[in-house]
């Protein structure tokens, strides 16, 4: 009884002590995301270990075994990860160049943002596909060195590795910047440009600018651009899939395989692991590297 | 008289217009990387079948002819696939707004206990590979017979999507000042009648791009929705699982089939791309 006098006046009267007794509001506002984020987060991670690690009678290495074991493992596990090594930091100068080079606000800036701004929404199987008819034996580029009077290159042939990766390379370069562009552009919008006209008067040359006070106030948005970055780096399929089919194996990529045409799920799920373990070292280790970097700074 | 006057120096200037020249040149360059792949692909689906087996290719539209990207639409599974990816993308776009809103909401105005590791628990759910996700999502939706339907591919999408979603609206709702809302409630609004009445107005326009980039995402996403679909495939899933025995002319007229929403998008969104991307930030 007592209770549902005290309910009443609190709906007329909200911020009253006695609101707390009923379920607040906030519970209601994000109970339906932390259910639904559970159902298709928390549930199929937990059924993915059990996959990769449990057989017929319990607990078995099996499938960690055929994966390791199978001869595009290790190529996939190097062409992954040398993509990263070298794809992530002229990404980052490209995309910083560019930046830097809006802000030097030039004529047509809006249309230059507009078109260095369309890959963000280019999935990275179109990406593959625009690349693929640049660079297929009988494609654009061959077309304009034919006309130019050079030899064409098959750039996409099994046995060019260095051609391959670099397609590749150039295909993620193109699709994948302009998020970086996008980042990097936000990040400087919220630096007010005091900063760099006074170290101007103080006469610092752009060189000294750009590296003592533009990089270090863009750190947060380096940071974050850098984590999701390589993340989304690590997950490269859909282009190295259509430009190169089975020629330039990667990690997803032989997720995809075991999955669709080995049909073992077990395999791939290990595989999938893999990729998640891959994934939360790098940005575990960024986090970690970024941080004290900036403590050293600061001290 | 005029020759008297003191002589001006003019290499700072000449300085300035020199910087403004190799500005202008970077720009052109840079353009040029990112446009040209554009053009060609455009190039290449408006050809005629006959063009695109010639060498050396035609650099310029030529013959511009509907014929290369007529065949791909005519092929099989084009149509229906094309209307699966409508339906997931506009089915992700529903649940994860009417998922993501309130939750975003809730970021926005109230301080609440967990909110911390709640924001934590959406960066960290943004990070994970989508592989990891949609291998034993394929085994799960076996057994509840979701499997190889568009409500798997939705399900799929929306987790995909939703911490995104949340953290861009919650950036929306920061936007909108709070005096507006507190001025509704002390003239007599509930709570929900001032979010109806004077919130949701303020927050429609930056809540749709932020519904508009779930659908482009879903419309992007390739592995899971060819992982769990067999039949009712997406139309990126579509173009992927024929990728390896179709010609040369139907993997560029399915290229380009999928460059176009991303050009209306980022036409339409244009102004809203850094305030999306750099209060996702913070």
């Amino acid at each position: 009884m007592a209770t549902v006098l005290d309910r009443e006046p609190a709906t007329t009267t909200p911020g009253s002590p006695t609101r707390r007794r009923r379920v607040p509001p906030v519970v209601w506002l994000i109970a339906p995301s932390i259910v639904f984020m559970t159902l298709l987060f928390g549930w199929p991670v937990v059924a993915g270990v059990l996959q990769a690690f449990r057989g017929e009678d319990g607990f078995t290495l099996e499938f960690v075994g055929r994966m390791v074991g199978d001869p595009y493992f290790w190529p996939a596990v190097r062409n992954t990860l040398l993509l990263i090594i070298v794809l992530i930091p002229v990404q980052f100068v490209l995309a910083i160049s560019m930046a830097l080079l809006l802000r030097a606000n030039p004529r047509l800036k809006n249309l230059y943002f507009f078109l260095w701004a369309i890959p963000l929404a280019v999935s990275d199987l179109a990406a593959g596909l625009v690349w693929l008819a640049v660079l297929t034996d009988r494609g654009y580029l061959n077309s304009l060195l034919d006309q130019l009077g050079f030899e064409p290159v098959s750039w996409l042939a099994f046995d060019n590795p260095t051609t391959l990766f670099a397609a590749v390379l150039v295909a993620e370069l193109w699709r994948a910047t302009s998020l970086v562009l996008v980042i990097v552009v936000a990040g400087l919008q919220g630096i007010p440009k005091d900063y760099d006209e006074a170290a101007a008067v103080f006469g610092a040359s752009a060189w000294q600018r750009l590296w003592h006070v533009t990089l270090p106030l863009l750190k947060p948005s380096l940071q974050v651009a850098l984590i999701l970055r390589t993340i989304l780096a690590i997950q490269v399929f859909a282009v190295a899939q259509a430009l190169t089919g089975q020629n330039f194996p990667v990690l997803v990529g032989e997720t995809y395989r075991w999955y669709r045409e080995l049909q073992n799920p077990n395999v791939a799920a290990a595989l999938a692991l893999v990729i998640l373990g891959v994934s939360m070292l790098t940005s575990l280790v960024y986090l970690r590297v970024l941080r004290d970097k900036s403590r050293e700074t600061a001290s | 008289m005029t020759a008297t006057a003191p002589p001006v120096d003019r290499t700072p200037l000449r300085r300035y217009r020199r910087n403004r020249v190799l500005v202008q040149v970077g720009c052109i360059a840079i353009t040029a990387f990112m446009a040209v792949p554009l053009y060609l692909i455009t190039l290449a689906a408006f050809s005629s079948r006959q063009s695109l087996n010639e060498f050396p290719l035609p650099l310029l539209p030529t013959d511009v002819s509907a014929e290369t990207i007529g065949t791909f639409l005519r092929s099989t599974g084009i149509v229906a696939s094309l209307g699966n990816s409508l339906l997931a993308g506009a089915g992700t776009l529903l649940l994860s707004t009417a998922i993501g809103v309130p939750a975003a909401y809730a970021l926005a105005r109230f301080a609440f206990r967990g909110k911390d590791p709640y924001q934590l628990f959406l960066l960290f759910t943004r990070a994970l590979p989508i592989v990891v996700l949609s291998v034993p999502l394929a085994q799960l939706y076996l057994t509840t017979g979701l499997y190889d339907t568009t409500y798997a591919v939705i399900g799929l999408h929306t987790a995909l999507t939703l911490p995104t979603t949340i953290l861009i609206t919650a950036s929306v709702f920061l936007a909108v000042p709070v005096d507006v809302e507190e001025a509704a409630r002390v003239f007599g609004c509930t709570p929900l009648q001032a979010f109806r009445q004077v919130v949701a107005p303020m927050a429609l326009p930056g809540i749709a791009a932020a519904s508009i980039f779930t659908f482009v995402l879903s419309w992007n996403e390739v592995l899971g929705a060819s992982i769990l679909t067999l039949t009712r495939r997406t139309l990126p899933a579509q173009v992927l699982t024929s990728l390896a025995d179709s010609s040369l002319a139907y993997r560029f007229a399915g290229g380009f089939a999928l460059v176009i929403p991303a050009l209306l998008f980022i036409a339409v969104m244009r102004r809203y791309l850094t305030n999306m991307w750099g209060s996702t930030i913070r």
